[in-house]
């Protein structure tokens, strides 16, 4: 079949002669997303966020390897010592002489895990399912957002007690379930932005020349709302540390001797009166990642969608 | 005389809405093309004029098979395509492809001018190499004028004109028998209008394509058009050569539609303002006039016009008019219509 289609540009005759006197050198297009790019680099408050954010990754990543203490140890002569660098406790002890600083950061390990995990699950199911719904509409549409309105009705602190007594406490179900939540959100911002996309003439171009279906939710659909969903993950990381914390509060999260910030906080709340530094750590470390994800996020939005917020 | 290669029948596409609540819904039905049928030889251009909301659109993507038929049928070379599965039908599209009006609107501003271009390829020939298809965008390229070397550039950093000539390459890519050009250039300004229809002529004639070309504007389609038909309300006035289109209209609307045509002379445009006897606006869709759909709105009308139909019927010269009094009426042009 290949024959049909030639391939040799000599039967191509130019018929702008400025063309013809041009040959050089590829030029390169600057793309919506490099475009996005350099407006993001020129957002402050977006930037020394992100530099932030890498260093704690860093910090959480590499830090207990380095640190001479287990998140586990007890150490007995110095409990519940205040912050001290003769003790090497740099941020203190709690109650059992734990050190406070391995356990911010193991906890940070945890909370940046689940608030990554459930977020891309979240962003995997919602993605192509609203992106199915929207696309193909009729009683496809109607019938999976009808799914996602009963699922949506669940409350979710009941959801999440009764994941946990049927099967028991597990770092997993953490991720299941705000993720088994999360998706829902997802889904309908995409299938909103799909509904708007799939009646534009570029997509109608792309049908009358016999694209599929799924070519092109793949390559016209999705790249077209990537910017609105990359703005909505940025803004649920933060939001999934802050459930997981809240969880791990009230003491359905995870499980000593593992950790997380919300499981810190809680513990630090308790003797906040005799040992302020078990709160005052934890809750800095969380307080700043929250902010820093919101801040990129508020620069993503300003940046992928500079017709909106100027 | 050459076999058609188009040939459409009775083609009409109806357009449902629902009006009032969850429980006194009742449909309401908009006939956006009503009954149009005409032939098109291999090589032939046929140019499709009317006001806007006349269906001239939807009777373009009624052909591709973009929007569903709800009556007649469209042959393509000898076969149906209205009745075709879309597997069978995406198979067809090779041979038929479109031309969209807004020429930026029509590329997906994510993928290169390459990648547009490149796309029917990808999508026709999946086993072609990438440097064939890459050869062969190049070559697309160059033979719309644009620069080869541009090929990794983005939508936005083209012009209007350069977007619709990507426009054009990609609809030329698969080496089409049919292009239908749904008004290619209503959204560019003039002197590129002028680039974009030579281009088209060129290519035309260059690859022996049979042109439908659609345009609210009689001045533009004159250059390009063998034959024009002239639709309102979706259904076809008048479908005749150009020649005798453009020197005697043979329906009071098309005359009309003649006036409307901007003179570039002041004087000549004083008397031809004077005659300008389109009043009005379109009826609208849902409430059609008995008798000729265009009655009301026709200086020339006579009593037979409010209640009798009056059908598309062949004239003695070949001509197609929808027009009681087409014979009787003399709608010579005197004013020379404006280049």
């Amino acid at each position: 079949m290949n024959s049909e289609i030639k391939t040799s540009n000599e039967d191509l005759s130019v018929s702008d002669p400025f063309a013809a006197a041009f040959v050089e050198e590829d030029v390169r297009g600057r793309s919506l997303w490099v475009d996005a790019w350099h407006r993001l680099r020129k957002n402050r408050a977006a930037v020394v966020s992100g530099v932030i954010m890498a260093f704690m990754l860093l910090l959480v990543v590499f830090g207990p390897m380095v640190l001479p203490w287990e998140a586990d140890f007890t150490d007995w002569d110095n409990t519940s010592t205040p912050p001290s660098l003769e003790t090497a406790h740099w941020f203190g002890t709690d109650a059992v002489g734990r050190d406070i600083l391995v356990r911010t950061l193991e906890g940070g390990r945890i909370s940046l895990l689940v608030g990554l995990v459930a977020t891309l699950v979240s962003l995997v199911i919602g993605v192509t399912y609203g992106a199915v719904a929207g696309y193909y509409g009729g009683l496809t549409d109607r019938v999976m957002m009808r799914i996602v309105d009963i699922v949506y009705a669940l409350p979710f602190m009941f959801f999440v007690i009764l994941l946990m007594v049927v099967f028991g406490r597990h770092i997993i179900l953490i991720f299941v379930a705000i993720g088994a939540v999360n998706w829902l959100d997802m889904a309908r911002i995409v299938r909103g932005q799909t509904l708007s996309l799939k009646n534009t003439e570029f997509v109608e171009a792309a049908r009358a020349c016999g694209v599929t279906h799924n070519s092109i939710i793949r390559r016209h659909i999705i790249p077209n709302l990537l910017g609105v969903v990359i703005v909505y993950v940025t803004l649920t990381i933060p939001q999934v540390i802050l459930v997981e914390s809240f969880l791990s509060f009230l003491g359905l999260g995870v499980q000593e001797p593992m950790s997380s910030w919300g499981a810190l906080v809680n513990d630090g709340a308790q003797d906040m009166e005799s040992a302020p530094w078990t709160l005052v750590f934890p809750a800095t470390f969380l307080t700043v990642t929250l902010y820093c994800f919101n801040y990129i996020g508020d620069g993503m939005r300003d940046a992928l969608d500079p017709k909106d917020h100027l | 005389m050459s076999k058609p290669v188009l040939r459409v029948q009775d083609l009409a596409v109806t357009f449902s809405s629902y009006t009032g609540g969850l429980l006194n819904r009742h449909e309401r039905q908009l006939r956006a093309v009503d009954g149009i049928s005409f032939d098109l030889d291999p090589g032939e251009t046929l140019g499709i004029v009317g006001e806007s909301g006349s269906g001239k659109s939807t009777l373009a993507r009624a052909i591709l098979g973009l929007v569903k038929v709800s009556r007649g049928r469209v042959m393509w070379r000898g076969e149906e395509l209205t009745g075709l599965d879309e597997e069978a039908l995406r198979q067809k599209r090779k041979e038929i492809q479109i031309v969209f009006q807004d020429p930026v609107a029509s590329l997906n501003p994510r993928m290169t001018a390459g990648d547009i271009i490149a796309e029917p390829l990808w999508t026709f020939y999946p086993n072609m190499e990438r440097l064939q298809v890459e050869e062969r965008t190049r070559g697309m390229m160059k033979m719309v004028g644009l620069l080869p070397n541009q090929i990794n550039r983005y939508p936005h950093e083209f012009s209007g004109g350069q977007c619709q000539r990507i426009g054009i390459a990609r609809s030329l890519v698969l080496n089409p028998k049919l292009l239908v050009c749904d008004e290619p250039v209503s959204a560019l300004d003039v002197s590129i209008q002028a680039q974009i229809i030579n281009l088209l002529k060129d290519l035309q004639k260059k690859l022996g394509l049979a042109l439908i070309f659609i345009a609210h504007d009689l001045s533009v389609v004159r250059h390009i058009s063998d034959r024009v038909m002239v639709m309102y309300m979706g259904q076809a006035m008048e479908v005749a050569e150009k020649a005798s289109l453009y020197r005697r209209p043979l329906h009071p609307y098309t005359n009309a539609l003649m006036k409307s045509v901007p003179v570039p002379d002041p004087k000549l445009a004083a008397a031809a303002r004077q005659e300008s006897w389109l009043k009005g606006d379109m009826p609208s869709p849902y409430q059609r006039p008995k008798g000729c759909i265009f009655h009301n709105r026709c200086p020339l009308r006579v009593k037979r016009c409010e209640a009798d139909v009056p059908a598309l019927r062949r004239l003695e010269n070949g001509d197609w008019v929808a027009c009681h009094r087409a014979e009787e009426l003399d709608l010579s042009i005197q004013v020379p219509a404006s280049g």
